[in-house]
């Protein structure tokens, strides 16, 4: 039982020390500088407390949007690179459909102008 | 030439495609002569398919025309055909016939009108719907043709649809009429479910082995089938449409109301005879409606004023009259009647349509009177139609309204009570058309001067058809005499092998329990003294002391109230009928609809009509009403799936 | 695991699908070129022209593949035929009408396509699971559709409560299917068929609340009581040829479902007929009678879609060859005499400020008599009328119904198309009998709109009286992998 788990043990253990490292680092030798805008929890985007009416511009949504899926359908790569050698050319031929069809739409918002700014 | 019998329908249909797809662009001679010699042209191939047919065997006389198979799925097949037989033969006649005086009467009558070529466009379309429904081969071309005739109707009676009541007329028979075919369409398919055809000759051939005589299954079917007889016959309880639907130009009253549509149901009882003869039950019941149809529209006729209205009641009586030869297994007697009654009551519409064309269109009798000298063609005419439908011997009327009345008495299937109601309904015939005739033709001048000043006789185009007709009013009824007067009935012999497959089927329904000739004289004689005193008494009250009337009308104020109420039997059926209708669908659509979804936000009843208050308002609550109902259906569909 | 290996890959199978896809991708990304924008309706419709001939070359040819997820029958060749029509005669009457309100955007096309091919997958999957995925790719295209005019409140709402209503189906129905699962350990009917003796009497519960959710699911789709309450709403607010494209692809590709799970699969369990039944006349009767007072004929006409459902649900109470195949002519005869009228419609809508209230269509009959006979005869033909096909559809179904001995079925459904008459003729009356008291704007008639009107009309004429090839083609339709 524990040799099974050991490595999802070990792979756990590892990320925490590793998160813990890196924001320890940062704290004892990042530059500090005290400005108003450092204490927010953002430094651009929504403002967090304020008049809720206030009109947000769609296009942060479209940008979030459009990262959420990308990013998500980029992960479907993961399980197939891990069994790609066992899917042979079959899997590889899947593979440059989806990533195809990905393209086309990202051709599409890219001519549709959804990420230009102004 | 049996080979062209698909060219008598199609040769109207072509002149309605003429003129319906010209619209107006033709002038007024080429439409008439399109619509006019298109069913001519089918008038001279019935006559000459008529006579080809006589000159078969009796035995062989049906001719069956399969234009190409129609539908044909798995064991269900229909084929586009026609059929010509001794019924079909009679009945092609009769609509090309009549119906070619009425075109001719038509090029006058409406010559006036705007929509001329869109009125001989419909005329057309109707003669083409009407010759579909009596010459197809089976039910579900029938059917066909019996949509038809149906639409033309609502089309016609709606004519002049800048008329309110024009057009509520028509919505009205439309809507009458669809409770028939309802019955019409839901018996079709019984026979079809049970016999597993449609065409005619194997129904009759196949109905007597797989239906037990006088059973559930079969009345049934003859019920609901005369449920659509009703609706298109105009009968008790359905005849309500038929008055109102004199709305309409009246040469199409009298092609469509008085001789040929209405009819229909009574063709279709007699082409379906084997069916009812199966069903001795639905028989009575034809008999007793078509009876009570005969007196009752008969006394509703007593008081009309208007001219129209007095010939709409009066074809709703004859017409009921047809339903009780037909109910006392006399099909022939039926048909023979249909017969002579297209020829005088297209006469009696027509000679109708000629005085209200005289008179300005005014159509109350009250305003009328002494127009005798006037219109001395009309005048003649209409006395020779009023004649024969009074049963005055020696002309048509009188002899296959005498075959009624003696079949009514004596079939086995009859019973004497039907011969004392056709015998009273003969005297209130007699009576209301001889009202008719002296208070329009004889008597003071009751109109203003200005439409004295413009009386005048019709133009010849609407005389001569007037003529012709007058002429079939008298010798139409010679091929149908009664036996006791030394004569053959021609007419029964020819329709004969048609009748005699319903005939073997209950050879009990016609014969005679008292088939005694002295009697048949005795009975003969007690209807003709009856009418003559009925016309003496008209004479009496609307012309030589018209204060009779008067003094009559004072004493039985409430019954004479009743009747020219029509015994409200509009109002009933607003009050039961029509209006529970409309609250229910009033409730549904305001307590379901906007009272639950609407209601939560809006409860204005207006909600659909005003979209941008029903989007201001409308936006939050509605999708999560939609949502309840939504689970609420759900629930009940898994409780009932667990339930199981 | 799926041994990959062996499982069969033939994308001749899909090859409808394919293409159907490949001409939205083009569309998409020629669409804001300069050049090439002005094509994608002819993209579009090269597209569909290419899946028709794939699935032509199917037709009697049968085949399942990628490990039994796809399935080509001749039942899923006509209904895909029957989408692709759809498709071809929505895009022929959009054009005119995009322009005309601005709406003509390069993603209309696209999403026909996409919805299309998800119809297509619908139809054409014996899979539970395969047939969801049809039904999402199917929908997500249309809610966008239902809001596509994006200015328009009513567009706007119309998009938002379809999605809303959707996704709340669409629950249903996966669970139904993951109950289904849980029973049976598959999700392939042919498997849950084989083993339906033993599901339902030992997984009695999970297998009937699985088959009532699914059922719920995809009747959702068609519209039927009480899982209505969209359709009026989305279909008045929807632009009018999206509303045609709404009243027909999607219920034919719901009933497609309907018909090869119910009728075809577990036409076995009992309790479907009386449930059927029931859900026949409550869809029938409220179609119905809320169609008899409406002002909107957009309205009316969806809710007359609801009623037109409840006749098609009682071919499937019928069942047998009849049921299905009657149910399979109606669809067909529906697609064409619904588009014809709304074709109609969109003429009337295209005037300057014109709307789809009744009051629109006053004085028609003085402008425009052919149109209005036009008009008449879809009227006719969605009352049932003979000679129109309507009619015979009608005919057929009834049959159908008394044959299996539902003779209450009958009469009621007889009597509830004598109700519709009353609206149906309604709209007649209007236009003939009414004049207008304002002067009647033109209306356009582009060469694609007469040339639907054309198809429309030649088929709901020339299947009324020559009903034959098309009823022999909806038997055929009856070689249905199950």
């Amino acid at each position: 039982m524990f040799e099974v788990f050991f490595p999802i043990l070990f792979l756990f253990v590892l990320a925490v020390v590793i998160a813990l490292i890196m924001s320890g680092l940062s704290v004892f030798i990042g530059k500090r500088t005290k400005l108003g805008k450092k204490d927010e929890p953002y430094e651009c985007g929504v403002e967090p407390v304020g008049n809720t009416k206030e009109p947000v511009p769609v296009k942060f949504y479209m940008v979030a949007i459009l990262f959420i899926l990308f990013d998500i359908e980029v992960i479907f790569l993961f399980p197939w690179a891990v069994i790609s050698d066992r899917l042979g050319m079959f899997g590889f031929i899947e593979m440059v459909v989806f990533v195809v069809i990905l393209l086309v739409g990202y051709f599409y918002i890219l001519k549709r102008g959804a990420l230009e700014w102004d | 030439m049996t080979e062209y019998i698909y060219l008598i329908p199609i040769l109207p249909l072509i002149g309605f495609l003429i003129n319906g797809l010209a619209l107006n662009r033709l002038p007024k001679s080429v439409v008439s002569a399109v619509a006019c010699g298109s069913i001519g042209l089918s008038f001279v191939l019935s006559v000459i398919l008529f006579f080809e047919l006589k000159a078969l065997e009796p035995s062989s006389r049906v001719i069956e025309q399969v234009l190409f198979p129609w539908i044909s799925v798995g064991s269900f097949h229909v084929n586009f055909a026609f059929l010509l037989d001794p019924l079909s033969a009679i009945m092609i006649l009769v609509v090309t016939g009549v119906g070619f005086l009425i075109h001719v009467y038509s090029v006058g009558y409406m010559s006036h009108d705007p929509g001329y070529s869109r009125y001989f466009a419909y005329l057309n379309l109707f003669t083409f719907s009407m010759l579909t429904l009596v010459l197809a081969d089976n039910f579900l071309l029938m059917f066909v043709g019996w949509e038809g005739v149906g639409l033309c109707s609502y089309l016609l009676i709606g004519f002049w649809f800048e008329k309110k009541s024009a057009s509520d007329a028509g919505k009205k028979a439309f809507i009458v009429n669809r409770i028939g075919d309802f019955g019409f369409l839901i018996g079709m398919f019984i026979v079809f479910w049970s016999v597993g055809s449609l065409n005619f000759n194997q129904v009759s051939s196949i109905a007597p082995t797989v239906f037990a005589f006088g059973g559930t299954l079969i009345t049934a079917a003859c019920l609901l089938l005369f449920v659509g007889a009703i609706g298109k016959s105009a009968q008790i309880p359905l005849y309500v449409w038929l008055p109102d639907a004199m709305e309409g130009p009246t040469p199409v009253s009298a092609l469509i109301h008085a001789a040929t549509m209405v009819t229909a149901g009574v063709y279709m009882i007699a082409r379906t005879n084997v069916l009812f003869m199966l069903a001795p039950d639905a028989l009575m019941v034809v008999a007793v409606i078509g009876a009570a149809t005969a007196l009752f529209a008969a006394t509703i006729g007593l008081v009309q004023n208007d001219i129209k209205r007095v010939l709409a009641y009066s074809t709703v009586s004859q017409l009921g009259y047809m339903f009780l030869a037909c109910g006392v297994a006399s099909f022939s007697a039926g048909i023979f009647h249909l017969m002579t009654h297209a020829f005088f009551k297209a006469l009696l519409f027509l000679g109708a349509g000629s005085v209200i064309h005289a008179m300005s269109n005014e159509q109350d009798m009250r305003k009328m009177g002494g127009l005798k000298k006037h219109l001395p063609i009309t005048f003649m005419t209409f006395l020779i139609a009023t004649l024969a439908i009074s049963g005055i011997p020696g002309l048509s009327g009188f002899f296959s309204k005498d075959e009624i009345l003696w079949k009514s008495f004596s079939s086995q299937s009859g019973h004497p009570i039907f011969w004392v109601i056709g015998f009273i309904t003969a005297g209130l015939t007699a009576f209301y058309m001889f009202r008719l005739v002296y208070m329009t033709f004889y008597g003071q001048e009751r109109m203003d001067e200005k439409t004295k000043s413009q009386l005048h006789e019709s133009p010849k185009s609407m005389t001569i058809p007037l003529m012709v007709l007058a002429l079939l009013a008298v010798v139409g009824g010679w091929v149908g005499m009664p036996h006791i007067l030394g004569a053959t009935n021609y007419f029964e012999d020819w329709l004969s092998p048609v009748f005699s497959h319903g005939e073997a089927v209950n050879t009990h329904a016609l014969l005679s329990s008292t088939a005694d000739s002295s009697m048949e004289w005795l009975l003969m004689f007690a209807s003709v003294a009856l009418v003559l005193v009925a016309i003496y008494l008209a004479y009496n009250f609307y012309l030589k002391k018209t204060s009779l009337s008067t003094a009559m009308k004072e004493k039985l104020s409430g019954v004479h109230k009743t009747l020219l109420n029509k015994y409200y039997v509009d109002e009933f059926y607003g009050a039961v009928i029509v209006r529970p209708i409309i609250y229910f669908s009033l409730f549904l659509w305001k307590i379901v609809d906007v009272l639950i979804i609407d209601g939560l936000i809006n409860g204005s009843a207006t909600v659909y009509n005003d979209i941008s208050e029903f989007l201001r308002q409308g936006q939050s609550g509605r999708v999560r009403s939609y949502a309840t109902i939504f689970t609420l259906g759900v629930v009940v569909l898994l409780a009932f799936f667990m339930t199981d | 695991m799926i041994d990959i290996s062996t499982a069969v890959i033939d994308f001749g199978l899909i090859a409808p699908e394919i293409s159907l896809v490949a001409a939205a991708f083009i569309i998409l990304i020629i669409g804001y070129t300069k050049r090439l924008g002005k094509f994608c309706a002819l993209t579009a419709l090269l597209g569909i022209f290419v899946s028709f001939y794939y699935t032509l070359i199917q037709y009697g040819n049968p085949g399942s593949g990628f490990s039994g997820m796809v399935t080509s029958d001749d039942f899923g060749v006509v209904f895909r035929m029957i989408f692709l029509v759809t498709a071809l005669l929505t895009i022929l009457i959009a054009q005119n009408y995009l322009s005309l309100k601005r709406l003509n955007k390069p993603e209309f096309y696209a999403l026909i396509c996409f919805s299309t091919m998800g119809m297509m997958v619908m139809a054409n999957s014996t899979d539970l699971v395969v047939m969801f995925l049809g039904l999402e790719i199917m929908s997500v295209p249309l809610y966008v559709m239902a809001g596509f005019a994006r200015r328009n409140l009513a567009s706007n709402e119309s998009g938002i409560k379809y999605f809303i209503m959707g996704a709340f189906a669409s629950a249903f129905l996966l669970m139904g299917i993951a109950f289904i699962f849980g029973a049976s350990g598959t999700t392939d009917l042919k498997r849950i068929i084989a083993d339906l003796s033993y599901l339902s009497e030992f997984s009695h519960f999970y297998f009937y609340s699985g088959i009532a959710m699914i059922l719920i699911g995809f009747g959702f789709k068609v519209g039927v009581v009480p899982f209505h309450s969209w359709v009026p709403d989305v279909y008045q607010g929807a632009p009018t040829p999206i509303t045609a494209f709404f009243s027909v692809g999607p219920k034919a590709a719901g009933f497609a479902v309907l018909l090869r799970v119910f009728s075809f699969g577990f036409a076995e369990v009992e309790i479907l007929e009386p449930t059927f039944w029931v859900l026949a006349v409550v869809t029938m009767t409220v179609g119905n009678v809320l169609a008899l007072r409406q002002n909107n004929i957009k309205r009316m006409l969806a809710y007359s879609s609801i009623a037109h459902a409840g006749y098609i649900l009682i071919a499937l109470t019928a069942g047998g060859i009849e049921g299905v195949s009657s149910a399979v002519f109606y669809l067909i005869a529906y697609a064409l005499f619904n588009f014809g009228a709304f074709t109609v419609i969109i003429m009337m809508e295209s005037r300057s400020g014109g709307t789809t209230e009744f009051s629109e269509l006053k004085g028609l009959l003085k402008v425009h008599p052919y149109l209005t006979s036009i008009l008449a005869l879809f009227m006719f033909a969605l009352a049932g009328f003979p000679p129109t096909v309507g009619f015979i559809g009608k005919f057929y179904i009834f049959s159908a119904a008394l044959k299996n001995g539902f003779i209450w079925l009958t009469l009621i459904g007889v009597m509830n198309s004598f109700i519709s008459v009353y609206y149906y003729l309604r709209v007649i009356k209007v236009s003939c009998f009414e004049d207008s008291d304002s002067e009647f704007a033109p209306m356009s008639m582009t060469p694609a709109l007469m040339f639907v009107l054309f198809i429309t009309i030649l088929g709901t004429l020339g299947l009324g009286i020559f009903p034959d090839q098309i009823l022999e083609f909806s038997k055929t339709a009856l070689f249905a992998f199950l």
